[in-house]
């Protein structure tokens, strides 16, 4: 059948089903790959690898990314590490139990071959990664250290002290600098994708502004890879780095490549609390840390104004611990954020205006001693210091739950293909691996995963079926595309009003952390849908931003982003609304168990919410792909 | 408090620039340095007036995008801390700051206190990489790598490609960068085979931008916000020098 939600998930046994997919698909002899060109927007882990990889293989590649080197992209943040099914500990990990905790974790709403494949090569980054010189850690023998993450029994994840992210950036930035080097991709730094060219059905090109003197201009290719990273900053106070957007996914989306589960948002349990109205951005505290922090409130409402050292043993309330106590400290991430706001919505919470719990350390210090705990964790330490002038230390750390990932994204195929051929997405920017919540360590895992081991294997395969000759630069198609970019750019610029776009991005961030954040109802959900379409249309009609198009102009760059989180927040909480069930990091207080955990409605919603752009102020229309588990029962999740 | 602030303006890159003053407002101690410039930006777009251009993106001293002058010192001075992570409780009401962009022939301004570093990824291009293609890896591990060597590769590794060294050097030499670029991968067993190679290509590019020569002050240890060492620096040397050798006696 040919329906636009065909997963193309190969037939046969889970554990043979990339294997025998891998030998099905077509190839592209070496002597043609030269002839393809590919167009990757985004040069993180998913961007950077594939561009790389893509380059290695024989493929021309064009490579584009906003900031001013590649080496910059938001996955240098990530901290904690990255996943592997390695079993160095002898602990009983295997490639089933990473593709089952994956599963489990995301409250069964992944699709299961994704994932398994995901598990499989997950062996195999690390191997690459450590031939590229990523400085893992090592124990005194001179083998790789492991250490546990939220939502695992067995210690599996790799690491390089608290700067994982970076370290395999570096490594995938240095693979591209190679390529770069050889000829073999052309970088395009500080340049941002405005739209997606589509001719005949098929994703054929971009159209892009240079940053610095704002020109307009567009790139035919064979084929558009976006690994253009998540929308968490829809929220406008979340982890995410300033420059993280939605605009190209929203614009592929725009141009028929569908969005999906786009309600599927991670709050990370661990993050510094908002002191101010200034605040530009939260700070993550690695998840690592939970590995010897222990989370408490205190007991009683009355005690949270007094300093934590003066709290016995028996006035303290260790929640989590109390809650799971399976996994404890571990517990999954969207179940510890809400525990967290369960407490402080009680009137526990401790610090400025009562959102916060305290990480404390003091146990570990005992057991373990200051050198250990330094070692571990002395650059988080030094960064918690730096932002709130405490030393945890001395007093245990103050945290808080904010926005940190998105699980939803683009639709895409067991190819990483869109619905849109030619259309890839990887990483972040894409829905498939991670369900309805992301277990930690994991998204560097896939964002690897997607752009060295499995792109590079299923975009030939469209090549060599498709057998469509790249569009010529002077199709008319592109200079459309071209001047309607350069009539939204003129648009914002013609405004001339007096609020700015960070006052009316605060105001979204804060309409949707409230109704569509960590907990959602329906009331709540239809309220913030009057009023999403009433802030967009102030934005259109007063925002202040000076300048030209013609210069650098980071006012204008910021301004298309927060014009397409206006629009894009809406089918946000349409999905959001949609979907009656908890499950994972959506949690409808209307679906709950007596205990309050995620109520999920396998009957009605074992599924993924593909949702089609039917035109500007038209309902988009939801493609639902059944999520079919031919290994795994559908069961309640369960961390206590 | 209330703060001066004295900031480099310049239309873009060919324009001269100046320094221009205004007065930041009601700063609170718990404000990131580029957040109170948020605030005078928005109070700028209010007015209709052009805000001032600086880099930044992740905030949290990672990503080496922010890149300030500050009072005379890259990042502003405070051990280990990139600008972005630098808080207002460290300054005092009624202070005068003055805000410059990197300075260095190799960085040229683009705009205000945005500059073009790009220097620095065309140092990568020439050989700050291992030659692996993806796939065909050894299980990672079939080669053990002693833990202090492992710990000294992640302490050069932990660069954040800023270019504060290059600003704060008087020769405005990218040595510490370099060198810890080098270091990082010829410390490393995966590392050996292109060391010296490395280590000449690298060093050769250097040069080819424009970047001055090290006379070992060690000032850009001192600004470095991830605390690099001036002892990777010998340590290139070294491998310099006997690639040099081995070039002139064997020929590459």
């Amino acid at each position: 059948m040919n329906s636009p939600l065909d997963s193309r998930t190969p037939s046969g046994p889970l554990a043979q089903k990339w294997d025998k997919h891998k030998f099905d698909l077509k190839l592209i002899n070496p002597a043609n790959k030269r002839k393809f060109d590919i167009l990757v927007v985004g040069s993180g882990l998913a961007g950077a690898s594939a561009a790389a990889s893509l380059a290695e293989l024989g493929y021309q590649v064009k490579c584009f990314c906003f900031q001013d080197s590649p080496r910059r992209a938001h996955s240098i943040a990530a901290q904690g590490g990255i996943n592997a099914a390695k079993n160095y500990q002898n602990d009983s990990d295997s490639v089933y139990r990473l593709f089952y905790d994956t599963i489990k974790g995301g409250d069964f709403r992944s699709r299961e071959a994704n994932v398994y494949r995901l598990a499989q090569v997950s062996a195999n980054i690390i191997d690459q990664c450590v031939a590229q010189g990523v400085p893992f850690a090592r124990e005194y023998g001179g083998l790789l250290a492991n250490r546990s993450f939220g939502g695992a029994q067995v210690s599996r994840t790799f690491y390089a002290r608290g700067q994982t992210g970076q370290q395999l950036l570096l490594g995938a930035y240095q693979a591209l600098c190679r390529q770069i080097a050889a000829g073999t991709v052309h970088m395009f730094p500080r340049t941002e994708m405005l739209d997606l060219v589509v001719i005949d059905g098929h994703a054929k090109g971009l159209v892009v502004r240079d940053l610095l003197t704002g020109q307009i201009s567009s790139h035919a290719g064979d084929a558009v890879v976006l690994a253009t990273g998540g929308y968490a900053n829809v929220f406008f106070l979340s982890t995410n780095a300033k420059g993280c957007n939605v605009t190209a996914t929203w614009r592929a989306y725009k141009k028929g490549a569908f969005l999906a589960n786009p309600c599927y948002t991670q709050i990370h349990p661990t993050c510094i609390p908002v002191s101010g109205e200034h605040q530009s951005k939260l700070t993550l505290m690695s998840e690592s840390l939970r590995n010897d922090g222990r989370v408490w409130v205190p007991r009683r409402k009355e005690d949270v104004a007094k300093p934590p050292a003066s709290i016995p043993e028996s006035d303290r309330d260790y929640f989590l611990e109390r809650k799971y106590p399976s996994y404890g400290n571990l517990a999954p991430r969207d179940i510890s954020s809400r525990a967290a706001k369960e407490v402080c919505d009680e009137g526990r919470g401790v610090g400025p205006g009562g959102r916060g719990v305290y990480l404390d350390f003091s146990d570990a210090l005992q057991r373990l001693g200051k050198k250990v705990i330094i070692e571990r964790y002395g650059n988080l330490f030094d960064m918690y210091e730096r932002i709130t002038g405490e030393n945890p230390l001395l007093v245990p750390m103050r945290i808080y739950p904010a926005a940190h990932y998105t699980m939803g994204g683009s639709w895409v195929n067991y190819d990483l293909m869109s619905n849109l051929p030619g259309l890839f997405v990887l990483g972040e920017a894409n829905f498939s691996d991670h369900g309805a919540n992301r277990l930690g360590a994991s998204a560097l895992m896939q964002g690897l995963a997607d752009g060295y081991f499995v792109l590079p294997y299923t975009i030939g395969e469209y090549f060599a079926s498709a057998k469509r000759a790249r569009p010529s630069p002077s199709h008319p198609e592109f200079k459309k595309c071209e001047e309607s970019v350069q009539a939204s750019i003129n648009r914002l610029l013609a405004i001339k009003g007096r609020r700015t776009a960070t006052s009316l991005h605060r105001e979204l961030g804060r309409l949707l952390w409230e109704k569509c954040g960590m907990a959602r109802n329906e009331a709540g959900l239809n309220e913030a849908l009057r009023r999403i379409p009433e802030l967009r249309q102030e934005f259109w009609s007063n925002l202040s931003l000076p300048g030209t198009n013609g210069e650098l102009n980071q006012a204008l760059e910021y301004a298309g982003r927060v014009a397409d989180f206006m629009e894009f927040a809406e089918l946000l909480c349409l999905d959001a609304l949609h979907r009656r069930e908890s499950c994972g990091g959506h949690f409808r207080e209307e679906f709950q168990t007596p205990d309050g955990e995620a109520k999920r409605d396998d009957e009605h919603f074992a599924y993924v919410a593909a949702w089609e752009y039917q035109g500007p102020n038209q309902p988009p229309l939801l493609h639902k792909e059944p999520l079919v588990y031919e290994e795994l029962h559908l069961s309640t999740r369960s961390y206590k | 408090m209330n703060l001066t602030l004295k900031i480099w303006r310049q239309k873009d890159a060919t324009s001269p620039g100046a320094f221009v003053t205004y007065e930041a407002k009601e700063v609170l101690a718990d404000m990131s340095f580029l957040e109170m410039l948020d605030v005078v930006n928005e109070g700028l777009l209010a007015r209709g007036e052009d805000p001032i251009a600086f880099d930044s993106d992740c905030r949290e001293g990672i990503c080496g995008m922010c890149s300030l002058v500050i009072n005379g010192v890259p990042h502003g001075g405070h051990r280990g801390t990139a600008t972005c992570q630098l808080h207002m409780r460290h300054f005092k009401d009624g202070q005068t700051v003055n805000i410059e962009p990197w300075r260095a022939r190799a960085f040229p301004i683009i705009k205000d206190l945005v500059t073009n570093r790009s220097a620095f990824d065309r140092i990568i291009q020439a050989g700050g990489f291992v030659s692996v293609n993806t796939g065909g890896a050894p299980d990672g591990n079939a080669i053990p790598v002693p833990k202090d060597a492992a710990e000294s590769a992640m302490d050069a590794a932990a660069c954040i490609g800023c270019g504060a060294c290059v600003a704060t050097c008087k020769n405005a030499s990218a040595m510490l960068f370099v060198a810890a670029k080098v270091s990082h991968l010829n410390l490393l067993p995966q590392g050996q085979a292109e060391k010296h190679r490395r280590a000449l290509s690298m060093v050769r590019q250097m040069d080819l931008e424009g970047f001055g020569n090290c006379t070992v002050t060690g000032a850009c240890e001192v600004v470095c916000p991830k605390e690099i060492s001036l002892s990777f620096i010998a340590k290139m040397n070294r491998d310099y020098g006997v690639g040099a050798l081995r070039e002139m006696t064997h020929g590459q």
